[in-house]
């Protein structure tokens, strides 16, 4: 508790609010609200329907909204692997070595999505892999982008981890590979939850490289809700695009479910 | 903040665990990296490569919708950054340090927040201060006026609006991760010995908190810098990002040879700055 008087917290709460509601929840409701109305020209929307739901839940809809959840799952994956790889591996290492790998991975955050569409498109789009037109250019794409997430925030806890574990587990006798295993990735484990969800959140929402590569047989919903909005029907925008919202919570829960309790709080 | 760590105990000089006769330690770095050369760092040089065909360059660069666009980019950025680090920074502290009911749920609407394809945060602001939205209905509802006051989303400030209200929860999220690792017994007995909250939070939460705050204020600016789909959806043509003009060049134009020179240019701006922002940051003491 920082704040210790009423009047203080009572304030700071307020503060809260008047900055938290506006900015953050309002629009979130305005969306909610269009995706149940068919128009809108006054304070509030009016002509409530719940059809826009009705046809965003069966046919191309739903094919997108299984294709989402698919590329998320799998680019996340792939990045968790390869960005907690990179990370122990540079942890390990020292001076030059271990700078150059962190610099490495961190890369594709300081490059631009729309960039790395444009690359991928560019290279795979010819031999010797041609994937351009397959699931698998979405799939790389999105991986490439949420690889540096993973390992930025793999490697911060590895920094933030007490070296007195593993050095501990080392002078008992404990082999390498043991020591990973038991001590090193569960003391990690809450991180690599929250780097999983991060990862599938931002899989799922991902639009600009997706833009450059996607497929007609693989179409991502946040697509789908750009092409509806785009050719004008903003309300039937509004409704997939609280369908995204909410299979991403949906998700998110379910990866929450399994961070341990090794966190404080 | 040195006072408040002084209870670790003295670092005892730890054995060196023994060489072992594995493999080098440098070995185990070749896997990721090599998936990373293939993947990224082999497009991105195809990229370069076909940026220096003949004249490409001198087309680019000579272009006043190429210069506005660099100057509209850099400018957004560094004003959406500033105002998400001020905003996250805030709204962080008390969810984590004056808690309320449901300051879980906020963290948790946070997570989904950062979910949003950022283009929809434009599609909200649309129903809320578009030409008949919210605002301006209200408004003319109140006053009788013909139209309302907000006109700004089709100017670089409705750009700046959406781009603030999208990136603060990058910066809360990697905060509030620092905050719950915070032991709370250091702020009790800053307090009890005496300290005032403004103090606490410069003495020992913001020291805490740089390593979080530079990551997440970098990770912004670099996405600002990136960013596609609020521009995109803003659909106004006096906002012209690098971005924009990248997917505008290949997809709409089919110029791969001018979208790669303006994505090299980007790509250079946005590395360049973000070296400069970990050095800086490093220096700070995170």
């Amino acid at each position: 508790m920082l704040v210790h008087s009423r009047t203080g917290r009572w304030a700071s709460w307020l503060v809260f609010a008047v900055l938290f509601v506006p900015l953050f929840a309002v629009p979130l409701l305005v969306i909610v609200a269009a995706s149940f109305s068919t128009h809108w020209s006054g304070a509030f929307p009016s002509g409530p329907t719940a059809e826009h739901y009705a046809a965003a839940v069966r046919g191309e809809s739903l094919q997108a909204l299984t294709t989402s959840l698919v590329t998320a799952v799998a680019a996340s994956l792939l990045a968790l692997t390869l960005g907690t790889w990179a990370a122990l591996a540079a942890a390990a290492l020292r001076g030059r070595g271990r700078r150059l790998l962190d610099a490495l991975f961190v890369l594709p955050l300081a490059v631009p999505s729309v960039v790395v569409g444009l690359a991928v498109l560019v290279a795979f789009s010819r031999p010797p892999l041609l994937l351009n037109g397959t699931r698998w250019i979405v799939i790389m794409a999105h991986t490439v982008l949420v690889t540096a997430f993973a390992h930025q925030s793999v490697s911060a806890a590895i920094r933030r981890l007490d070296p007195m574990y593993e050095q501990a587990a080392a002078g008992l006798g404990a082999r390498p590979s043991y020591v990973l295993f038991r001590v090193k990735l569960p003391l990690l484990l809450p991180s690599l939850s929250a780097a999983a969800g991060l990862c599938l959140a931002l899989s799922m929402g991902e639009l600009s490289a997706t833009m450059m590569l996607y497929p007609p047989d693989w179409t991502p919903l946040p697509v789908l809700v750009f092409t509806a909005t785009d050719r004008g029907s903003l309300f039937t925008g509004s409704a997939l695009a609280v369908v995204l919202m909410a299979t991403t919570l949906l998700v998110l829960l379910a990866v929450s479910r399994i961070r341990t309790r090794a966190s404080y709080r | 903040m040195a006072s408040a760590r002084a209870a670790a105990p003295p670092v005892v000089t730890a054995a060196r665990p023994p060489r072992s006769r594995t493999a080098p330690k440098g070995l185990w770095a070749l896997p990721p990296v090599a998936v990373l050369a293939l993947v990224f760092l082999y497009p991105l040089g195809l990229v370069v490569r076909e940026s220096l065909a003949p004249g490409a360059y001198a087309g680019v660069l000579a272009s006043a919708s190429f210069r506005d666009a660099l100057v509209t980019t850099v400018w957004l950025a560094v004003g959406a950054t500033a105002g998400c680090l001020v905003l996250g920074f805030v709204l962080a502290l008390i969810v984590a340090f004056v808690p309320f009911p449901g300051a879980k749920a906020v963290s948790r609407f946070i997570d989904v927040f950062l979910s949003f394809p950022s283009f929809l945060i434009t599609l909200a602001l649309l129903f809320v201060y578009g030409t008949v939205g919210m605002a301006n209905g209200m408004w003319t509802g109140v006053t009788g006026a013909a139209e309302g006051p907000f006109h700004f989303l089709t100017t670089p400030w409705g750009v700046l609006l959406a781009e603030i209200t999208y990136f603060t929860p990058f910066v809360m999220r990697p905060l509030l991760a620092a905050f719950s690792q915070l032991d709370t017994a250091q702020l009790e007995v800053a307090s009890s010995l005496g300290a005032r909250p403004a103090r606490i939070v410069r003495r020992v939460i913001l020291p805490e908190a740089l390593p979080a705050l530079a990551a997440g204020g970098s990770l912004v600016l670099v996405m600002c810098l990136n960013e596609f789909g609020i521009v995109l959806f803003t659909g106004a043509k006096g906002v012209t990002t690098l971005p924009m003009l990248v997917y505008s060049q290949a997809i709409l134009e089919s110029d791969y040879a001018a979208a790669c020179v303006v994505a090299v240019v980007n790509v250079a701006i946005s590395v360049g700055l973000y070296a400069v922002y970990r050095v800086v940051s490093k220096r700070a003491g995170a």
